[in-house]
């Protein structure tokens, strides 16, 4: 990207070139997983939390091992928790397990069908972890007001939903998304139901921070290809959204000179 | 002997073990984990303090792969 060397976005307190960041999980092993995210040119890549099996297994590579925390940014995530209290004590483990690393992925899921988030139990979660000292990247519906109240509670970001988790649907409300990134003074990433390298783009295009995505990727026929796919949507979102498109028109305009015509 | 959890399984030990003697034991030494005991985190710096006690609910958690 010649000229946008400079054009970072800030969370945590670290600048970060790359805006597409990606999950890890669904993959067919870990060496898909590991080409597929480094065709993604992430910087921060999710994980989940979860019991380790008690003599299993023993020599199972760990994902740590393929995605070094020195290479990677390790955003560990709260999937699958129903509670405030879960949430935290999920956190709260993640920490420990990455030396004392306090940034976060919160989602507090209210329904099992839909994967929606419970904004009321994610509202409770966000105040105790930032209290607690979290940098808390937030996953939210794509109401507007909740994504304000999210802010003003301390979240590093906030990240609403193009659409529910793994639906591939693409991005639902794009009003909304453009709310949201016009009141916000934090970044913003749009997080679950991207399908294909457009609504990636479509994001961006809005002038969100950055695209989170897994499934569009993991899910693709061929996950790598989709990853680099996806690199490429993110930067070009990225780079009309900073160059500003043209005013749509209902009729045209040539655009050859009128002008000197010989007929 | 006490009785104790690990993940939901049950587990007798000797009274008096430590946290660190339990991962050892369970030849997680060398594992990123993290680890809870009735539900509060334990650091990894007391796990040589800590005692394990008769009932005690063990977590023992790991890193994987997920959006």
């Amino acid at each position: 990207m010649s000229g946008n060397t400079k054009d970072t976005f800030n969370v945590g307190g670290q600048d970060y070139h790359s805006r597409l960041l990606v999950g890890t999980g669904k993959y067919k092993d870990l060496e898909e997983t590991r080409l597929a995210i480094e065709a993604s040119g992430a910087e921060i890549v999710t994980i989940a939390i979860r019991r380790t099996n008690i003599g299993q297994n023993r020599n199972e590579p760990n994902i740590l091992e393929v995605l070094p925390p020195e290479r990677y940014t390790i955003l560990p995530n709260t999937a699958g928790c129903y509670d405030v209290d879960t949430a935290v004590r999920t956190c709260r483990l993640a920490r420990e397990l990455l030396d004392g690393h306090n940034l976060v992925k919160l989602e507090v899921l209210g329904d099992e069908r839909t994967l929606f988030p419970d904004t009321i139990a994610t509202l409770k979660a966000a105040e105790i972890l930032v209290k607690d000292g979290f940098d808390v990247m937030v996953y939210t519906s794509d109401d507007p007001i909740i994504a304000r109240e999210l802010e003003q509670i301390g979240c590093v970001a906030v990240m609403p939903l193009a659409a529910p988790i793994g639906s591939g649907l693409g991005i639902r409300n794009k009003l909304n998304l453009l709310t949201i990134v016009e009141n916000a003074g934090v970044p913003i990433l749009v997080d679950a139901g991207v399908g294909t390298a457009s609504d990636a783009s479509v994001a961006m295009e809005l002038g969100c921070d950055g695209v989170l995505m897994n499934t569009a990727i993991a899910a693709a026929k061929d996950p790598i290809l989709m990853a680099s796919a996806m690199r490429k949507a993110v930067e070009a979102g990225r780079e009309a959204y900073l160059a500003g498109r043209m005013p749509a028109k209902r009729f045209a305009s040539a655009s050859s000179p009128v002008d000197g015509l010989f007929f | 002997m006490i009785r104790i959890q690990i993940n939901s399984e049950d587990r007798q030990i000797p009274e008096g073990t430590s946290m660190a003697q339990l991962i050892r034991m369970l030849d997680l030494g060398d594992r990123r984990i993290a680890v809870e005991v009735n539900e509060e985190l334990v650091p990894r710096s007391t796990f040589e303090g800590h005692l394990l006690t008769d009932k005690d609910r063990v977590e023992i958690i790991q890193a994987i792969g997920g959006g």
